[in-house]
């Protein structure tokens, strides 16, 4: 180190004039050379875990989407074998809304919106018709403030919208007029902050400001209702320049898993079903896509390898309402004439008229052998139906029946073509390799690779195909060599600071650029190392809640390496076990001390696998459930019993009475094959009437189910002492 | 023998760390990542390397005709034998405390935001501003709006600890 003052000729150091010391280059050099090198080792490290973080929370979304596959067998199940004899018909029919009289034209009668009355008290916005932008603009105020709009004005806005979007075409054509910039925005998920956010940076949708939506508007956030309010109040104000595509979340079905139907019944608590069913219609009436200067196509999900942009432009799109509601054949009076069949000694397709015959003649529930079992990954290696090979089936079902429609095969046919090619645009996936596979994870839809993003794409003159649907860490990224683009506006989806949302400017040169940020002002006030301890913290809870669900085949999977009941095993074959229950292709070994205490850890890499297994998480019930396996059965399958519970409650009173309780029950355990008794189901239903008054409370009957934090997370140290 | 059995088990664990590191960042599970995150998965093994390091590095994984992509067969071997000569070693708190000092002639106990900039986005292996920005966003003290390095440096190394 030289000694002496030197004048500082290099380093003009500003606000501290505190005479002209400077530290000798070399000497600087080394030490800028050190802190660099640690402090770039420092952030690798928490981009590995950043990197975990994300894995896990991706895996088990995945792995929960195969619920939806769960689901729809389920439904397709019940479509076969109820039968008019017996009371249970009653129930199916009721949860398909059979006795949903309201034709369309009808029901433009019954919008009453103009019955409702805005009482003096409200404080919420006004909205007058037609909309002018400075009302627009106070709606979108109103939210920002937390307001909620009456819902006479919501019926209203809901009312015009549908009128207006009957009107569009299947595909919707734009043009960038060789000066204008067209926006692209990605899924929302109703999260309300980021779409002001946009407007903030980006401005209000305009003439001059034409926006594309590509779809996932609502679900998982809290504020879906208010993202569909203030695109629609936009869509109506300026109905050339904004366009809105259907996302998988588009579906009433799916609605009533991932969050929006219950937010719309919270917030809407007397009008809440009518808007709901006012959007069930409005959600089959959104375009499919979205055409820029003949070149750019932008839809939500994907494409296959059958894609037809020409079948897609000339279906009637509002008649396929959900992916997971089989679509009803187009003539009822196709089922009579089915009756009329023959037994036929004929093994390939007496399954198929077995299954006719149940359906007029009152004869007792049958079980479809093809039937897969509840878990996707049964040990045969079949995985669950896909929407395609149900469409194939059906396709099968058509060829014996006689009715005296032009075609029944044909049409039937028609509508598995058409079904599947909207299916494929709603969600699909790109995989990087060739070929085009069913997506199993999501159960609809395909993985469609490189090749045949080229094929279809050339083969409808097209440069690029722009996406959503999958959330991505920087909010886009590209594939299939850059022709393949997806765009995701969630930022924090999975939690605070988990990833950044983005959209895209596209001008007439049809290069898009991409426009980045994250939402929060608490992401933003958060270093690097708290928002990634937040989100591991939040993925390590979301996993220990996987673990939980699967106790009981865990213990099982432990004893199978334990044959001499020691209770305990080494950590290799822990892992091993943990990954054949789960399946998430997670690493197992680095988690585990994350996921428990140190106290199971074993010097010698062996673990006491019961004293681990209670460690994860304990249910609270409110009540004494006294069937622990039960309630393990019943936690398991929660998301779909709350489903087919909220479908059952059609008047959306948030009470289903004992009977349907337990119809419903029989009817998911037979499908699963389980074997639950009738008294262990009555016993557990009037536990949980806890008023005593014959119906149970969907809302209180979840409520059991929260898990409780084990005392040990709150013993953990925070991650950081900022 | 006990020695050889130690020898053999110390490079299987090293390896299965390696391996897990590597997958990752394997988004298409065909033993392949990109280039550009092997400076990442290398760090988070707990190795200390300069840029300078990791570019020789790099040269010596690449494909003749170089893809983008690393495959697992070449980083293993190389990775290994990283990870058994400890190369790269860690930068002690020690070390890191004196680099600050270093640079703190005037020994005010605190480093301004300016200064540490200028000597970190312009000597030795600059940072962008990006990474300074990060850096500064943990170390400034709100209040004083100095960086008090001491403190700073026994708070991040605490996290070595996890």
């Amino acid at each position: 180190m030289g000694c002496g003052v030197t004048k500082s000729t290099q380093l003009q150091l500003k606000p501290c004039n505190r005479g002209n010391i400077s530290v000798p280059a070399a000497t600087a050099m080394r030490a800028a050379l050190l802190i660099q090198r640690w402090y770039r080792q420092y952030v690798a490290r928490l981009e590995m875990r950043r990197r975990c973080t994300w894995n896990i929370f991706q895996s088990i979304e995945y792995s929960g989407q195969q619920d939806h596959i769960k689901l729809y067998n389920f439904f397709g199940y019940l479509m076969d074998h109820f039968s008019s004899a017996n009371s249970q018909r009653n129930l199916v029919s009721h949860m398909f809304g059979d006795s949903d009289l309201f034709l369309d034209m009808e029901w433009e009668r019954h919008v009453c919106y103009k019955e409702i009355e805005v009482p003096d008290i409200y404080t919420g916005p006004h909205l007058f018709f037609p909309l002018t932008i400075s009302n627009v603009t106070e709606l979108v105020d109103a939210f920002k403030n937390k307001q909620k709009l009456h819902a006479r004005y919501v019926l209203q806005l809901l009312g015009k919208t549908w009128t207006l979007l009957r009107l569009m075409p299947n595909i919707s054509h734009v043009c960038t007029c060789k000066h204008k910039e067209i926006t692209i925005c990605g899924d929302l998920h109703g999260h309300l902050e980021d779409l002001l956010l946009i407007f903030y940076k980006n401005g209000f949708p305009s003439a001059e400001t034409p926006y594309v939506f590509n779809g996932d508007f609502v679900d998982r956030g809290k504020e879906s209702i208010e993202i569909l309010l203030v695109l629609f109040a936009f869509l109506l104000l300026y109905p050339h320049d904004v366009h809105l595509n259907r996302g998988n979340h588009e579906d009433h079905i799916v609605n009533l898993r991932y969050g929006f139907t219950k937010e719309v019944l919270g917030k809407y608590q007397v009008h809440g079903k009518m808007i709901l069913k006012l959007l069930q219609k409005i959600f089959s009436w959104l375009p499919l896509a979205t055409v820029i200067d003949q070149k750019v196509l932008i839809l939500h999900g994907g494409i296959s390898d059958k894609t037809d942009l020409n079948v897609i432009a000339k279906l009637e799109r509002h008649r396929f309402v959900s992916a997971l509601r089989p679509l009803k054949r187009r003539g009822a009076s196709a089922r009579q004439k089915d009756a009329a069949l023959e037994p036929d000694g004929d093994d390939e397709l007496s399954a198929g008229r077995r299954r006719v015959q149940s359906l007029t003649h009152g004869t007792p529930l049958r079980f479809r052998p093809e039937f897969p079992r509840h878990s996707v990954h049964s040990e045969s290696g079949r995985t669950g139906r896909s929407v395609e090979q149900e469409l194939r089936e059906r396709r099968r079902l058509a060829g014996l029946s006689l009715s005296s429609d032009s075609d029944p095969a044909q049409v039937l046919e028609t509508d598995a073509d058409e079904w599947k090619q909207i299916v494929d645009v709603l969600w699909s996936d790109p995989m990087s390799q060739n070929g085009c596979v069913p997506n199993e994870v999501r159960g609809g839809g395909c993985y469609w690779g490189p090749d045949v993003s080229q094929e279809v794409l050339d083969r409808h003159k097209l440069q690029m195909l722009i996406r959503s649907h999958e959330c991505k860490q920087e909010g886009y990224e590209f594939c299939h060599n850059g022709r393949v683009l997806t765009i995701f506006s969630a930022s924090n989806y999975y939690d605070v600071g988990s990833n950044r949302g983005a959209y895209i400017r596209l001008g007439p040169d049809l290069i898009p650029h991409f426009k980045q940020f994250q939402s929060s002002r608490s992401t933003r006030e958060l270093t690097l190392r708290q928002s990634v301890g937040r989100t591991e913290l939040s993925a390590l809870q979301a996993l220990r809640m996987q673990l939980f669900t699967h106790k009981s085949a865990l213990i099982h999977e432990f004893q199978e390496y334990d044959p001499q009941c020691t209770g305990v095993i080494s950590v290799k074959h822990w892992a091993a076990a943990v990954e054949k229950v789960l399946r998430l292709g997670l690493p197992w070994r680095v988690l585990r001390s994350q996921l428990v205490t140190s106290s199971t850890q074993d010097g010698q890499g062996t673990l006491d696998y019961h004293h681990w297994v209670n460690q994860l998480s304990v249910i609270q019930p409110s009540t004494e459930i006294a069937n622990t396996s039960l309630l393990e059965t019943l936690y398991k399958h929660h998301s779909n019993l709350e489903s087919i519970f909220r479908m059952i409650d059609t008047d959306h009173s948030g009470l289903i009475s004992f009977e349907e309780f337990r119809q419903t029950w029989k009817l998911l355990s037979s499908h699963l094959q389980m074997d639950i008794s009738d008294k262990a189901i009555s016993d557990l239903a009037e536990s949980i009437d806890f008023n005593k008054d014959g119906s149970i409370d969907i809302n209180e009957f979840m409520e059991a189910f929260r898990l409780v934090e084990h005392s040990r997370a709150e013993t953990e140290a925070p991650p950081s002492p900022e | 023998m006990a020695d050889k059995y130690n020898a053999e088990t110390i490079i299987t664990e090293t390896q299965k760390r390696i391996s897990n590191a590597f997958d990752v960042f394997d988004h298409e599970s065909n033993k392949t990542v990109d280039v550009r995150e092997i400076g990442t998965i290398i760090r988070s093994l707990g190795c200390f390397p300069s840029e300078a390091d990791l570019h020789e590095i790099i040269a010596e994984l690449e494909e003749e005709e170089p893809t983008g992509f690393v495959r697992y067969e070449k980083f293993l071997p190389t990775m290994t034998k990283i990870l058994l000569e400890r190369k790269f070693r860690p930068i002690t708190e020690d070390l890191l405390l004196q680099a600050f000092e270093v640079l703190d002639q005037q020994k005010k106990g605190h480093l301004e935001p300016e200064e540490l900039s200028k000597y970190l986005t312009q000597e030795g292996e600059p940072f962008t501003q990006e990474e300074m920005d990060e850096m500064l966003s943990a170390a400034v003290d709100p209040d004083k709006n100095v960086i008090l390095y001491k403190d700073f440096v026994s708070m991040m190394t605490f996290d070595d600890t996890r």
